[in-house]
């Protein structure tokens, strides 16, 4: 790894990228059900894991899938599972029992059209609020948007370096755009990645108390079969991991659950501007979508208006701040979105009537185009 | 003004080549010629039959919106992939076709080229009339060369095949070149044709 060779640019797809940034990353475990448009992702960690000593295991459906993964991870193995709406829709249930039990895993849903089987071969971004609500019962998550092959590769190592540090499965929000989409990059040479590994006790097995605070709010996790006997249950716990009806360790882990994550936003949350410096027009996007936005900014400046582009890389938790910062300027938004209005609703609780907040919310079955992006801000301002 | 996009369209069925002919196009021009490019795929959720495109976006600088906005080239294998492309094309876009697999030409500029046939002559093989055209576009596609294009092709046909995938391109090259100045505007058909 590392040579001329594999520094050499290489025509790619983001499924693939992902893929090789999951291994990059230290994942050594795959338990998946194929789906379009994610179906890559498995069949190159199919040959790529084993060759790295790695195990990959087809399971009979995406609920066993993410099973395994939780018990792989439990075993100390990094380990992750790539799907579609479809199978999304069955991993909540477990996507849950790792948030309650603080089990570090990855989740890819590489987003296509629906409800239900929808449209398997097109692009959607109808999963947003799926992946931040999809489980029940209250709970913080971690999910990442990329909008180009590098960044697939990127977000998944960070993907990984995220729930290790702090004990959460995080999911990576692809769309079919993206992960099919195949762009000629080099990809970053992987002794060059910080990668997070997470905390191990430091106590001997006799003084370990798996659920204990820490000042960091994340406690350190003991890998089962290193002589660390801990209880792990989706049960509302203790300290100690068994099962409480207590208010008074309710009220604390609930706490820690969210602390752990709110306290971080500084680490946590990414977005990136475009031409936001003087522009009183504000488009909001993620994914696919925000390459077109992109270009609708850049049309739209040559027609005069000052238009700025903020891409949520980081989708939950909701980058309030970026938007923060964008009402210093701006007046108006846009958020245009592969789905019925997905994340315009947060852009509008943010804003509060600040502002007014435009939407193009097309579930089409493919990707949004510049022009359509830029009608709404031309009719705006006339 | 934004930097220009040189946009390609393959449009056909199931087992025709089109995202193979896509990849080779990408990676002649990206990883060979030095632009950036992005190729991305539509098609239906059926096994077989079903309108299948790829598409690759070709430019000097760093591509934003990765699907064409309007296309330079359209290089369609089936009709129904013909009919939809055109409404897509640019102005001066040029239509690369087989007349033996598209009968009913659009309006706008035709390069009309035996496609099945070349294959047929130079491999024995009409399913490779997805190759012929690698080697017609690399006459007409500003950004990549003939050069380019072989050692895409070399790189990416099957093991043991890469002397007859390079058969096939050359043998696309060495007539689309003489047709260069057979492209012609075909008007549309009038009511009293």
């Amino acid at each position: 790894m590392g040579g001329e060779e594999e520094r050499r640019p290489k025509l790619i797809q983001g499924n693939e990228a992902c893929a090789e940034g999951a291994i990059a990353a230290g994942c050594r475990f795959y338990a998946g059900y194929p789906i379009t448009p994610s179906s890559e992702i498995a069949e190159v960690l199919s040959y790529r894991l084993p060759a790295v000593g790695g195990t990959f295991i087809q399971m009979e459906d995406e609920i066993a899938s993410l099973g395994a993964v939780i018990g792989a991870s439990l075993a100390g193995v990094k380990a992750m599972t790539a799907t579609s709406g479809p199978g999304f829709s069955l991993m909540q249930e477990h996507i849950g029992f790792a948030c309650m039990a603080e089990v570090p895993c990855v989740i890819v849903n590489v987003m296509r059209g629906g409800p239900s089987t929808g449209l398997p071969t097109s692009p959607s971004q109808g999963d947003v609020q799926q992946a931040r609500w999809g489980t029940h019962g209250d709970h913080p998550i971690i999910a990442l948007t990329p909008w180009s092959v590098r960044e697939c590769f990127e977000l998944t190592v960070r993907a990984f370096n995220l729930s290790e540090k702090y004990r959460t499965p995080v999911i990576l929000l692809m769309d079919e755009v993206v992960g099919h989409m195949r762009e000629n990059v080099v990809l970053p040479d992987p002794s060059s990645l910080e990668i997070f590994d997470r905390v191990k006790p430091s106590v001997p097995p006799e003084w370990y108390i798996p659920y204990e605070d820490t000042s960091f709010g994340v406690p350190p996790m003991a890998p089962f079969g290193e002589g660390y006997r801990y209880h792990v249950t989706g049960l509302t716990h203790d300290v100690r991991g068994f099962p409480t009806l207590r208010e008074d360790e309710i009220e604390p882990f609930m706490a820690r659950l969210f602390r752990k994550i709110w306290s971080h936003l500084d680490d946590i949350q990414t977005w990136d501007t475009f031409q936001m410096e003087d522009a009183d027009i504000c488009i909001v996007a993620y994914g696919s979508v925000a390459r077109a936005a992109k270009r609708a900014v850049l049309e739209a400046r040559e027609k005069g208006k000052k238009v700025g582009l903020v891409r949520l890389i980081t989708i939950w938790p909701f980058c309030r701040r970026a938007i923060e910062e964008a009402l210093k300027g701006c007046k108006v938004f846009l958020v245009p979105e592969m789905n019925m209005g997905q994340i315009s609703r947060e852009v509008k609780r943010v804003v509060r009537g600040r502002g007014e907040v435009l939407t193009v919310s097309k579930a089409l079955g493919r990707l949004l185009t510049p022009n359509e992006i830029l009608e709404p801000i031309l009719e705006e301002s006339r | 003004m934004a930097a220009q996009r040189y946009e390609v369209r393959f449009s056909g069925t199931g087992g025709q080549g089109v995202v193979l002919a896509g990849m080779i196009l990408a990676e002649a021009a990206g990883l060979f010629g030095g632009r950036h490019v992005v190729q991305t795929v539509s098609y239906g959720p059926q096994v077989r039959g079903g309108n299948s495109n790829a598409e690759v976006v070709i430019s000097e600088e760093e591509i934003d919106h990765p699907k064409p906005i309007a296309l330079d080239l359209l290089v369609p294998f089936t009709q129904q992939g013909c009919d939809e492309g055109a409404k897509l094309l640019k102005p001066k876009g040029i239509v690369l076709l087989d007349p033996e697999m598209v009968t009913q030409m659009p309006e706008g500029w035709i390069a009309p080229l035996p496609l099945k046939r070349i294959a047929l002559e130079a491999t024995g093989k009409g399913q490779m009339a997805n190759i012929v055209s690698l080697g017609a576009i690399a006459v007409l596609c500003p950004h990549v060369t003939i050069e380019a294009m072989r050692m895409a092709v070399r790189e990416r046909a099957p093991r043991g095949l890469e002397e007859i995938f390079l058969k096939a391109l050359d043998a696309g090259y060495s007539v689309a070149d003489s047709m260069r100045e057979k492209i012609t505007f075909r008007e549309a058909p009038s009511p009293e044709d």
